[in-house]
């Protein structure tokens, strides 16, 4: 029985694993073609219109640009699985060295957001679904459909304005870093993560709400109340784990929104962050980091979702058995 | 309920009959520069204030309507004239390989937010407005495609369905004929609910850039022009924000309304 | 005292009536059986009892346990007396148990939400002994299971094990076994009764099915729109029913109809050695992948004008036969033929064959495209014909179907949604009647049926009979029904048609003891006197 659970939970995982590697494999090259097919040659830009042919050569076989296009893809592979993501053409530093400091900001940032809004929708929507139809659940359902509709980078020059310019109870802008202190760390980046986390959180207790709802009506929860569970108690011991599983998609689906809005809400803090840089290098035109930060970003919402996969058979027993 | 459609209704219709009117009259040109009148807050000749060069914040609201409509209308459209075909051709053939290739294509797809998609056509071709359509249609390929396919699944175990098959008539007869007019109603709310999805993100890919680019106004780009400016003329920030959060939010009303009006029991995923 | 006693209940949800003055009561050890056809409001009178009403109902009268009166206690009042005085089973074991929790917790949650004091392990070791007396033994029913790999009866199972583990005075059960198969159905009413019986209970039984009620019950109640219309002990209320509405009911459960003699035979349909698999997903991390075979070498052959039945069990391969027949399905072996053309000819159909062959679905609600009027509904079999008929011969066409089936021209223009389940059969009947098919499959036509409606449409089929000289293959797991309307009859299990003959035959003198079981387990409408 254990054995059986153990080895289905093990060939779920196994399936997933694959799907995750083709798809990385296929983003990777719909990444490296699409800045394969980019108008210009990085070598001439860096150097100026008037550069002599024979330092544009040398420049040229520096970055790696003078072999087979099929050969470079799988060099930029190689790097990219051992951790070296090629050199910067405008900053000539290590790409991976550059990516990794501004990591630094945006993980957390897109962690904290997230934590933030699970933190909040997870009461609200629960909180919403238990007074469905009273006063309570038609307060919350209102807050969250304005919440959905707030763009979260005017969001944030609104709390900018309040908090920082009016209040000063934040910096209007820039990172202290994490040497400072964890602490110091995160309260740079609590405003950026509430103007995230907001909007994010007012979907996900819509979600929460109506996939409760959902599992209010199912048999089930008439057979748990048949028993002798209170409203409130065939809530929390039946519903919650159900209505979880379509909270969960959500979830990981936010991650890709919380990182593609962190990209955005780094320029209205001038945080450090991976955004930043990705807009530096665009205009720079360092194509070679703007293919690594994208696919950088691709894998993990790639990944989050591989993870929401395996709690997904976490949750459900079902799914364990049907794959 | 019906309340909020109504509301919903009447937002929209604000918004959209201003990007229409703006064709032919708005209060000032909204590129005419007027430096001493600028920064102004609201006052009775400029009803919404004006920017730093004194242009008329009422006009270049009108102006952006047009922009974030036609933005979020197209690339609606793209996602929905890719992605239902997608979507029933994938039920259409559930459990086979084609089926099993649209869809982990769509996962694909899944994976590249409208804004890393605009990054990696603004990184190859520059910026523009059309690569804020681009990006945002194409992410709305695969949510189209996953909604059709997952309400098409349920209609072909229908026994409609099966009394169509055994008149002879082909799965793509079938899916014009009999399954495309039982997700319409549920097409149409998505629809509704992934144009003012579409507004949010072409006001994001124009603030930072990406976007629509000067002299074309947008939201987005007024906010970023705000943006330094927001200690000291905050209306600067308040006006197209509110445009932004008002068209929004009638947009999910409208939504939300059909929802419950065309069929209680729709579900939607709302992402 | 009685254990149970209902005075004067009235019930209305958000202002419709539901029940109008329901007076009845149950005794202790007493098995009572409370039946009628959909909107009789039976359900509704369990869930009163219970106190489990949806939203915006209210209700006047009582509704007395013992010396406690459900109408007026509080809502903590009532927890303490659900699942502990009195339990509850309901229709759905498939959806009736929560699927990410084990069996064990959710029987143990029974025991130990009525006692703060028990520990866990001892509400686990009574959840294990109350699962063995509903015959789900630990050392093949570990606590441990998922609901998901369980059967739909030991699920229901699992369902009766939560109601009576604290042995409850009264147990409800609403329409238990009639998601069940026949077999599984008579053990399960078999375990309810023996539960009731060694427990003193008293049972208060839903069910439409009369046969069923008429096995088991020691008292009968009949309702119809939320009124009782007759009650009284079984053996008395079978043999001197009143109500005219109660002999109506019976006598329609019973319903024969007299087919009109078959037209000489001539080979129609053949079925050769047919097999049909379905490939499963592995078992093991890189092992092979199983298949299941559906069909198992099935082999037998209608005539022209030959009723023939095929009755089996769900999983039997009924429905993958259906399909196959239909040519909507690929087989692995063997051959159906139809007049002696191949019915399966690739993803092209072949036209000729198909125009020969309709069917009429189970479910009178999913049959129809919601979004077209009747005459386009009926019609849609025209597209197998070469040059379907247009104009005046197509209305022509439209109006001889409906009216074949007792419907008017006038419904043609109709939405689908403005009939009623009977008449949704009716047009479904019409639409496989429009091209005058060689051959019809009725697919569980009746079974979603109310009793009198069924009737109904059994009658107007032996109608059809007589006028059109119809072929039908009648596949259903009703073997009352496949009895009355066939000649002949196929027995399916697992995949392999165990026994045929001539109808009559086989039901008197089954040879298969798979057969045997099948008609032993069937419930029985006794004969009753007068009204038969």
């Amino acid at each position: 029985m254990l054995r059986h659970t153990f080895t289905s939970m093990l060939r779920y995982t196994f399936k997933r694993l694959l799907s995750l590697m083709i798809s990385l494999a296929v983003a990777s090259i719909v990444i490296f073609m699409v800045i394969e097919v980019a108008p210009g040659d990085p070598a001439s830009f860096m150097l100026g219109m008037n550069a002599q042919p024979e330092t544009l050569a040398a420049l040229r076989s520096e970055l790696g640009l003078d072999v087979p296009k099929i050969e470079r893809y799988f060099t930029w592979v190689a790097g990219l699985l051992t951790g070296d993501f090629g050199t910067s053409y405008t900053y000539r530093t290590p790409v991976s060295q550059m990516i990794g400091d501004r990591l630094w900001v945006s993980l957390p940032l897109a962690l904290y957001a997230l934590t933030l809004s699970t933190l909040l929708a997870f009461p609200a929507g629960i909180y919403a679904a238990s007074r469905r139809g009273q006063a309570g659940d038609i307060g919350v359902m209102g807050a969250t459909q304005l919440g959905v509709a707030v763009p979260n980078f005017w969001f944030a020059m609104i709390l900018v304005l309040i908090f920082s310019i009016n209040l000063r109870w934040f910096s209007a802008g820039g990172f202290v870093g994490w040497d400072k202190g964890f602490f110091s760390g995160l309260h740079g980046l609590t405003l950026p993560a509430i103007a995230l986390a907001l909007p994010q959180a007012a979907i996900l207790a819509r979600v929460m709400r109506s996939s409760l709802l959902d599992v209010l009506s199912e048999d089930f929860m008439r057979t748990a109340r048949a028993k002798g569970l209170t409203q409130r108690q065939a809530l929390w011991r039946h519903g919650l784990r159900n209505a979880l599983i379509p909270v969960l998609t959500i979830i990981g689906l936010q991650f890709s929104f919380l990182l593609a809005g962190s990209i955005i809400i780094e320029q209205v803090f001038y945080l450090p962050g991976l955004g930043r840089l990705v807009f530096q290098s665009i205009s720079a035109r360092d194509l070679i980091v703007v293919e690594s930060v994208v696919m950088l970003l691709v894998f993990s919402v790639i990944l989050v979702n591989f993870l929401v996969d395996l709690a997904y058979a976490a949750v459900d027993p079902r799914l364990r058995a049907r794959s | 309920m019906k309340r909020n459609l109504l509301f919903g209704v009447l937002l929209s219709a604000v918004f959209l009959f201003a990007a229409i009117i703006s064709f032919v009259w708005t209060p000032y040109d909204h590129a005419a520069l007027d430096i001493p009148n600028k920064l102004k807050s609201p006052y009775a000749a400029h009803l919404l204030g004006t920017d730093h060069f004194g242009r008329d914040l009422l006009s270049m609201v009108m102006v952006g309507a047009r922009t974030s409509i036609a933005v979020a209308l197209v690339a609606v459209g793209i996602g929905m004239g890719l992605g239902v075909p997608l979507g029933l051709w994938a039920a259409a053939r559930q459990g086979t390989f084609l089926d099993e290739l649209i869809m982990r294509g769509n996962d694909l797809v899944f994976a590249f937010p409208s804004i890393v998609i605009a990054i990696l056509i603004t990184a190859v071709f520059g910026a523009g407005a059309v690569n804020a359509i681009i990006a945002i249609g194409i992410f709305n390929i695969p949510v189209f495609a996953r909604i059709t396919r997952g309400a098409a699944l349920s209609l072909w175990q229908r026994e409609f369905i099966m009394a169509a098959r055994v008149a002879g008539k082909n799965a793509a007869r079938i899916s014009v004929e009999h399954i495309l007019p039982n997700v319409t109603n549920l097409l149409i709310v998505q629809g509704t609910i992934q144009f003012s999805l579409g507004i949010l993100a072409e006001a994001g890919l124009s603030y930072v850039g990406l976007g629509a680019q000067p002299p074309t106004p947008s939201w987005g780009r007024m906010l970023a022009d705000a943006q330094t400016l927001v200690s000291i003329a905050p209306h600067m920030a308040l006006v197209p924000g509110f445009a932004i959060i008002l068209t929004v939010l009638g947009l999910n009303l409208l939504g939300d309304g059909l929802r419950d009006h065309l069929d209680p029991r729709l579900r939607v995923a709302r992402t | 005292m009685s254990l149970l006693q209902i005075t004067n209940l009235n019930l209305s949800i958000h202002g419709f009536d539901i029940l109008h003055d329901v007076t009845l009561s149950i005794e202790a050890g007493e098995i009572v059986a409370v039946t009628g056809e959909s909107g009789s409001g039976k359900s509704m009178t369990a869930l009163a009892t219970m106190q489990l009403l949806p939203k915006g109902a209210s209700t006047t009268g009582h509704i007395l346990l013992g010396d406690k009166d459900m109408t007026d206690m509080s809502e903590a009042g009532l927890c303490k007396m659900r699942g502990n005085e009195m339990g509850m089973v309901f229709q759905e074991p498939m959806t009736a148990l929560n699927p990410v929790q084990t069996i064990g917790a959710q029987v143990a949650e029974t025991i130990r939400i009525h006692d703060a004091a028990i520990s866990r392990a001892a509400a686990e070791e009574q959840a294990a002994k109350t699962l063995s007396r509903v015959g789900l033994p630990q050392d093949r029913f570990p606590l441990s299971r998922y609901p998901h790999e369980l059967s739909g009866g030991q699920r229901q199972r699992v369902v009766i094990a939560m109601a009576i583990a604290l042995r409850p005075r009264l147990l409800i059960a609403d329409e238990p076994t009639t998601a069940l198969d026949v077999t599984t159905q008579a053990q399960i009413l078999d375990l309810l009764k023996s539960l009731a019986r060694e427990d003193g209970m008293g049972l208060l039984m839903i069910t439409h099915d009369l046969a069923v009620v008429a096995d088991l019950a020691d008292r009968i109640i009949v309702m119809r729109k939320g009124k009782i219309v007759e009650q009284g002990a079984t053996h008395t209320l079978l043999h001197n029913m009143q109500h005219p509405y109660s002999k109506m009911l019976f006598a329609a459960a019973g319903h024969q109809v007299a087919l009109p003699k078959a037209p000489p035979p001539a080979p129609l349909l053949e079925v050769k050695n047919l097999v049909r698999d379905y490939r499963l997903s592995r078992k093991t991390l890189f092992g092979p992948a199983g298949t299941f075979r559906a069909i198992d070498d099935v082999s037998f052959a209608l005539q022209r004008g030959e009723r023939l039945g095929l009755v089996g069990e769900s999983g039997c391969g009924k429905s993958t036969l259906t399909r196959a027949l239909l040519g909507l399905e690929q087989t692995q072996g063997g051959s159906i033929t139809l007049a002696g053309e191949p019915v399966f000819t690739g993803n092209a159909p072949n036209l000729s064959v198909r125009r020969k062959m309709q069917v009429v679905f189970q479910d009178p609600f999913g049959s129809f495209n919601p979004r077209h009027r009747v005459d386009r509904l009926i019609t849609e079999p025209f597209h197998l014909l070469p040059k379907p008929p247009t104009g005046k011969d197509r209305s022509r066409a439209i109006d001889e179907a409906l009216t074949a089936v007792g419907l008017t021209a006038k419904d043609a223009t109709k939405y689908i949604h403005q009939f009623s389940g009977g008449q949704r059969q009716r047009i479904a009947i019409a639409r496989a009647l429009i091209i005058r098919p060689e051959l019809i499959l009725f697919d569980e036509a009746v079974s979603a049926l109310d009793v009198s409606v069924r009737a109904q449409i059994l009658d107007l089929l032996a109608d059809l009979c007589g006028a059109y000289d119809l072929t039908y293959l009648f596949i259903s797991h009703d073997l009352s029904v496949v009895r009355t309307v066939t000649d002949r009859v196929l027995v399916m299990k697992s995949g392999k048609i165990v026994e045929q003959g001539v109808t009559q035959d086989v039901f008197e003198n089954p040879q298969h003891t798979y057969t045997q079981t099948l008609i032993a387990a069937a419930p029985v409408l006794p004969d009753i006197g007068a009204t038969a």
